[in-house]
């Protein structure tokens, strides 16, 4: 358990991570609200549908379903699906954490779960804790929510120029987030390439390409995840090592970033 | 009959809400069993990077531009660039590319 001049501490890390990643946020939001406002939501509307769901794929099909009058058995099932990486991403963070973590804390680090909020809170050494993640999670949000509301009131003011740079600042987290792990252990860095090769090709494969993302996503992560997990798994040793490895790289890199 | 549309915003959030703790409510300490172990330890950088390809080609208004971000990307992270710069540096990328193109 950290101390409690820790937390605040933490917080800040977490609002520091928050900052990029809502930045990301706002560029993307923006071009969910171009969507949300063809759907039929004013901009307040898709404000507090951002703020409170703040999850990029299944607000779209949620957006688009109510335009399409779909009821609201076939919403719980299609935002169940297409968030079903939520769950394993909740599953990965609390295999992070030691038994005896109250119930309260495992909830609210859960309640922070995002891609991008998750990919920085596993990357971090330690234990996921709430004060980081909510730290980031309240940085992020409301610039999500922002976004969209801007992109449903504002349409295409801004130009295709900026739009279109400022969109690749998410996938630049996650490049971010998987490289440096992937240095470290050739397993991770050969999951990606198949990965990589994997998403690539599903988008053209007759069937599978006409799943939604979503779906697509999450096939492809418990697939390729399971594949690894049976050709390269992780002994328990060089799990220990690798973690001691991961907590000298982060710390170098945390130095190098706060210079 | 269109459902109320604030309705529809809670349930979507609600639901959203339920993926993201229902692990919690499940575990109690960490899984011990060596493929779980290993299957949830791939599952963020695989995620992540299903995410990333083809996506980042597709985001961009040239797909040159999108897939020279990746190439940057993954060498400024390689190089040891935090995720701020790493993001940046695609941004600039991007915007430089299609500058020229």
């Amino acid at each position: 358990m950290e101390l409690k001049e820790n937390r605040s501490k933490l917080y800040i890390e977490g609002v520091k991570a928050g900052i990029p990643i809502g930045l990301g946020y706002f560029a993307v939001a923006f071009s969910l609200g171009i969507a949300a406002r063809d759907y039929g939501f004013n901009a307040f509307q898709g404000f507090i549908a951002s703020l409170f769901t703040y999850a990029s794929a299944g607000q779209y099909i949620g957006f688009s379903l109510y335009a399409a009058n779909g009821t609201l058995l076939t919403l719980i099932v299609l935002t169940a699906i297409t968030n079903l990486r939520y769950i394993l991403m909740g599953f990965a963070l609390n295999q992070g954490m030691p038994a005896g973590t109250p119930l309260g804390t495992r909830m609210l680090v859960g309640t922070c779960i995002t891609d991008e909020i998750f990919s920085v809170t596993i990357a971090r050494p330690g234990i996921p804790t709430p004060w980081f993640t909510f730290g980031a999670l309240l940085t992020a949000a409301p610039m999500w929510a922002a976004g969209t509301a801007v992109g449903i009131s504002m349409g295409s003011i801004l130009p295709a120029r900026i739009v279109s740079a400022l969109s690749v600042a998410l996938f630049g987290m996650f490049i971010a987030s998987i490289i440096p792990p992937a240095r470290k252990d050739r397993a991770v860095a050969f999951a990606i390439a198949v990965s990589f090769a994997c998403s690539y090709a599903c988008e053209h494969v007759p069937g599978i390409k006409d799943f939604s993302s979503g779906t697509r996503l999450t096939i492809l992560a418990i697939g390729i995840s399971a594949l690894f997990a049976v050709i390269m798994p992780r002994a328990d040793e060089e799990d220990k090592k690798l973690e001691e490895l991961e907590e000298l790289g982060e710390t170098d890199g945390e130095v190098r970033s706060e210079n | 009959m269109k459902t109320n549309i604030y309705l529809y915003i809670f349930v979507m959030a609600f639901t959203t809400w339920c993926m993201r703790v229902i692990p919690s409510l499940i575990m109690k300490k960490p899984i011990e069993n060596r493929f779980a172990k290993s299957f949830l330890y791939y599952v963020p950088y695989v995620t992540l990077a299903i995410m990333t390809f083809p996506a980042i080609v597709q985001a961009t208004d040239q797909p040159l531009a999108g897939a020279a971000a990746l190439v940057a990307g993954i060498l400024a992270a390689w190089f040891g660039a935090n995720l701020f710069s790493v993001a940046s540096i695609c941004c600039i990328t991007v915007l430089l590319l299609e500058f020229l193109l």
